[in-house]
């Protein structure tokens, strides 16, 4: 029996390159499809065989770093993470709004994450210095595990370029940087108390800001119950700030 | 995305104050929305239970005579509850024409149901604006035209019956998407089923639809079969029935 005839795929991909006095245009390109085939492995089979100057970012190709999301579609995903065999045979990529384009589907997400850690001072507080050598006082595992689960955030941006707030605000923090304040806020290592919390996201440009559109809960490659968080930090600071 | 925390300090218990009287002038609107139907629907019943729901509200069984000014009351309420309301979703509503563009692209390039639906539920809030207060203005002045006959002829022969159409599709759709996002912005219930809760929120515009364009087909025929007479006072001895 011979084996099946792979699908030709044709891969619609946004170009540009900031400087370049190119306007942003789609790039149609043509590869056939194999088995298992991710967008990771259909990127690099493009940039190897018709256009180097094709530009993206990968790192672990697992999931777990966060540097290959685009827009699939129009959704924001990671490009390791999907298949093309769960798409038509003919699809769009677009680079992530809202961060800065370094080239075609490579986004600056790491400047903008950092500012936004800074602004949101998302590292524990501690009036006392760690002793490393004393071992680590007990915690719940129940306690643990919530931590751990909003730990488990990649930084990958796609929360952000799903969020309607974002889009027409851009000093929103979103649903990475809300959930990172959720994430301290139960950490008993941080001596921060909810009025500091307030102080960094008790505003329209934290918490308050947020319309409950849910695109970063639905698009969060990770699973993470982004709406849950988010309703749990808003809760906690309408306390805070009703006081 | 700014990384000054200073600049994005949060001030004091306003936007949480805010944020809270948003949702709870919002539930507060859906729950007499419910209200008011049910009681103008009572025409379905019959005139006299109309007309007994219209005095009941006077203070009439209560107080042994009617006094509207009780209605001019609760429209007033209502009217306050009204412009809070709008006054903080407005700061939700995009500021300019960029903003108004960003959310739009997302919208369209991202085709998702939550995005796309706050939309229509900004829409119809700014339809509101009008609509809305045009209604409630007419009760606030003209508490005692309640009745079946006084009723059914502002709808027919005042020709409100398009205004009153169009603000019934508008404010159901607004209601039912309002509910929804509330319940879903606070998590409560607490980890409500996201797509129950939709299907909920469809249901409640599409009854409330329903019952309102039959509530309103019949003041239409009652107000088409009284033309002649309008503006005369209901009373049992002349209701159409009686004719």
């Amino acid at each position: 029996m011979s084996a099946p005839t792979p699908r030709r795929l044709t891969i619609h991909i946004l170009r540009s390159a900031p400087g370049d006095d190119a306007t942003p245009h789609f790039e149609a390109f043509r590869i056939d499809e194999s088995e298992g085939m991710t967008l990771f492995i259909a990127l690099n089979e493009i940039r190897a065989n018709l256009d180097p100057s094709l530009q993206f970012d990968f790192v672990c190709r697992a999931g777990i770093c966060g540097s290959c999301g685009m827009l699939i579609n129009g959704r924001p995903g990671l490009a390791c993470s999907t298949l093309t065999h769960d798409l038509g045979t003919e699809f769009t990529l677009a680079p992530l709004p809202v961060f800065a384009v370094i080239g075609d589907l490579s986004v600056d997400t790491g400047r903008w994450m950092r500012a936004m850690s800074e602004r949101l001072e998302t590292w524990i507080h501690a009036t006392t210095d760690a002793d490393l050598d004393a071992v680590e006082p007990r915690m719940e595992p129940a306690l643990a595990e919530a931590i751990y689960e909003a730990d488990r955030c990649i930084e990958c941006g796609c929360c952000i370029a799903a969020c309607g707030t974002a889009q027409m605000r851009p000093d929103f923090v979103g649903a990475v940087g809300l959930n990172k304040i959720a994430r301290f806020r139960l950490d008993p290592r941080d001596e921060r108390e909810d009025a500091d919390h307030y102080a960094l996201v008790g505003n329209d440009d934290g918490v308050f800001g947020c319309m409950t559109l849910l695109g970063c809960h639905d698009v969060c490659p990770k699973g993470l119950s982004l709406r849950s968080q988010i309703a749990y930090l808003r809760r906690g600071m309408a306390a805070q700030g009703l006081r | 995305m700014d990384s000054s925390v200073e600049a994005h300090r949060a001030g004091g218990a306003w936007p949480a104050r805010l944020d809270v009287a948003q949702s709870a002038t919002g539930l507060c609107l859906a729950a007499f929305l419910m209200l008011h139907m049910a009681f103008v629907s009572s025409i379905l019943i019959s005139e006299r239970a109309f007309y007994t729901v219209a005095r009941f509200f006077e203070g009439q069984y209560l107080l042994g005579t009617s006094h509207p000014a009780i209605v001019s009351g609760v429209a007033a309420v209502v009217l306050l509850l009204f412009v809070v309301h709008a006054a903080l979703a407005m700061r939700k509503l995009p500021h300019d024409q960029h903003q108004l563009g960003a959310y739009r692209r997302h919208a369209a390039r991202f085709g998702h149901a939550d995005t796309s639906l706050w939309g229509w539920q900004a829409a119809t809030g700014f339809a509101l604006f009008f609509l809305g207060t045009i209604h409630l203005y007419g009760m606030l002045t003209r508490p005692a035209l309640i009745g079946p006959f006084e009723s059914a002829d502002r709808v027919w022969s005042g020709r409100m019956w398009p205004l009153y159409l169009v603000l019934l599709f508008v404010v159901e759709v607004h209601g039912g998407l309002g509910l929804y996002r509330l319940a879903l912005k606070w998590d409560w219930p607490r980890g409500v089923d996201r797509t129950r809760l939709r299907r909920l929120k469809t249901a409640f515009s599409v009854f409330f639809i329903t019952l309102g364009l039959v509530s309103l087909g019949a003041y239409v025929r009652i107000g088409i079969a009284h033309a002649d007479h309008a503006g005369e006072r209901w009373t049992p001895a002349l209701s159409t029935a009686g004719r």
